[in-house]
C-alpha cells in the first residue's frame, strides 16, 4: 500500500502523462504547422511535469524503482489519472477544450501547492506555473476562436463541451489521499467555475447544466480508453524490458 | 601511478577553473549559448576526488537537460574526478533573468531575439535580430523548442525565433 504522499504524486504524474500522450498523437497531424508545434510543445511540457513527479516517487519508493518502471510497468488499476486526461483526442475542438479545462484547473491547484510544506512539491509548482500560464492562454484563445468562428466550428465546440463536461467534476471530488495536498479543492472549484463561465461566455457557448459526472480515475477505475493508451505507450518496454535507445 | 596523476589533476583545479571548463559546454539545442551563459550552473562543491555540480533545468521536459548532464560528466571525468555527482535543483526555478548579458548578445548574433522584459508575454513588436526593426509580428507563442516563440519581421520579412522570458 502506498502512502497518501505517493498516491497524490502518482495522481498528478499520471494525469500529466496521459494528457501528454493524447496531445502527442497530434504530432505531424496538427491543423497547421504552427499549431502542430504548439500542441506538441505543450505535450512535452506535460511530460516534463510528469517526470518531475515520477522521479520523486521513484526516490520515495526506493529499491531501484525508476521513473520508467512507474510509467511502463503498471497496469490500468494502478494508474490514478483523471478520466478527463485519458479520453480520446477527438477533433481539434475536443483537444483545445480539454486542454483549457485541465490547464485552468492546474493553474489554480499549482498556485496553492506553492505553499505546500513539502518543498519539492512547492518547487515543482513554481517551475510548472510558468508553462501552465502559456497553456491556459493558448487553449483559452482557441476555445473562443472556435466558439466564435463558423457554424461548423461552433457546432464542434458544442459537441466537445457535451462530451467532456461529464469528466470535469472528478477534478473537484477529492480522493482520500488528497488530504495530503493541504488544498481546499472546493475553493478551487469555485474559482475554476467562474473562469470557465467567463471563457464560455466570451466564446458564445452555453455554460452546461448540472449533469452526471464520471468518477473513479483517482482510485484506478478507468474508462476503456486507458487500456488503449497503455497498449501503445508500454509496448516496447513490455516486449523488451529495460531496453534503451 | 595513474592514481597519482589523477590526484595531481584534481588538486590543481579550483571552482573558477571548473566554471571556465563548464563554459565550454553548449546547449545542444542552441549551440550559441553555453550552460554558464544560460545561468544553469547553480553551485559547485568539491571534496578531494568528489565533485558535485548543481544545475537548474531550464524548462520541464527539455530534452537538452539530460544531454547536458552527460556532457558535464564527460568533461569532469577528463579532469580526473573519481566521483561526479550532478544534482538537479528545482528551487528557485530557473529564470531568463539569470542569462548573462554576454549570452543575450550571442543569442542576437545567432539570429534569435533575446528575452526582453517588455515582452514577458509574447506580443507583436519584439526587435528583429536581423534588421533591428520593432515592426514585427508574433506568429506563434510556441516555437521550434520549448523556450522560443515564432515571429516574423514586417520590414525585412525574415522569420525569427524569440527566446521567451521565463
Amino acid at each position: 500500500m502506498y502512502t497518501p504522499q505517493v498516491n497524490y504524486l502518482l495522481y498528478l504524474a499520471d494525469s500529466h502523462l496521459m494528457l501528454s500522450h493524447r496531445n502527442s498523437e497530434w504530432c505531424g497531424h496538427g491543423p497547421v504547422l504552427e499549431q502542430d508545434i504548439a500542441i506538441t510543445n505543450i505535450s512535452l511540457d506535460l511530460l516534463g511535469q510528469a517526470r518531475n513527479y515520477y522521479q520523486y516517487v521513484a526516490e520515495l519508493l526506493g529499491e531501484g524503482t525508476t521513473e520508467d518502471h512507474l510509467a511502463y510497468f503498471r497496469t490500468e488499476r494502478e494508474f490514478r489519472n483523471l478520466l478527463l486526461t485519458e479520453q480520446v483526442r477527438g477533433d481539434w475542438a475536443v483537444t483545445v477544450l480539454r486542454q483549457y479545462f485541465f490547464s485552468s484547473f492546474q493553474q489554480l491547484l499549482q498556485q496553492e501547492l506553492l505553499e505546500h510544506s513539502d518543498e519539492r512539491i512547492a518547487a515543482i509548482a513554481a517551475k510548472s506555473l510558468k508553462e501552465i500560464t502559456y497553456h491556459v492562454r493558448w487553449s483559452r484563445e482557441w476555445v473562443i476562436r472556435l466558439g466564435e468562428g463558423t457554424e461548423e466550428s461552433q457546432e464542434r465546440m458544442m459537441k466537445a463541451l457535451e462530451l467532456l463536461w461529464p469528466y470535469t467534476g472528478e477534478c473537484f471530488v477529492p480522493a482520500d489521499f488528497e488530504a495530503y495536498a493541504q488544498v481546499d479543492v472546493s475553493a478551487i472549484e469555485k474559482k475554476w467555475t467562474e473562469a470557465v463561465q467567463q471563457t464560455l461566455e466570451e466564446a458564445s457557448l452555453p455554460f452546461p447544466p448540472k449533469t452526471f459526472q464520471h468518477l473513479g480515475g483517482k482510485s484506478g477505475i478507468h474508462t476503456e480508453q486507458l487500456g488503449y493508451i497503455l497498449t501503445e505507450l508500454q509496448y516496447v518496454q513490455r516486449a523488451y524490458p529495460g531496453n534503451e535507445w | 601511478m595513474v592514481t597519482g596523476e589523477q590526484n595531481m589533476t584534481v588538486h590543481a583545479v579550483n571552482k573558477e577553473l571548473i566554471l571556465s571548463f563548464l563554459g565550454n559546454i553548449m546547449d545542444p539545442e542552441i549551440p550559441a549559448l553555453s550552460i554558464t551563459d544560460l545561468g544553469m550552473v547553480r553551485d559547485i562543491h568539491m571534496e578531494g576526488e568528489v565533485i558535485e555540480v548543481s544545475i537548474t533545468p531550464t524548462y520541464n521536459g527539455c530534452p537538452a537537460t539530460d544531454m547536458i548532464a552527460t556532457q558535464i560528466r564527460m568533461m569532469l571525468s577528463t579532469l580526473g574526478f573519481a566521483k561526479i555527482l550532478i544534482r538537479q535543483v528545482l528551487s528557485p526555478a530557473w529564470t531568463t533573468d539569470w542569462m548573462s548579458e554576454e549570452g543575450k548578445r550571442k543569442l542576437q548574433q545567432y539570429g534569435i531575439a533575446p528575452p526582453d522584459k517588455r515582452f514577458s508575454i509574447p506580443e507583436d513588436g519584439v526587435e528583429c535580430p536581423h534588421c533591428h526593426s520593432a515592426h514585427t509580428r508574433l506568429v506563434s507563442a510556441f516555437g521550434s523548442t520549448s523556450c522560443k516563440a515564432l515571429y516574423q519581421c514586417n520590414d525585412c520579412q525574415e522569420p525569427f525565433d524569440y527566446f521567451k522570458c521565463h
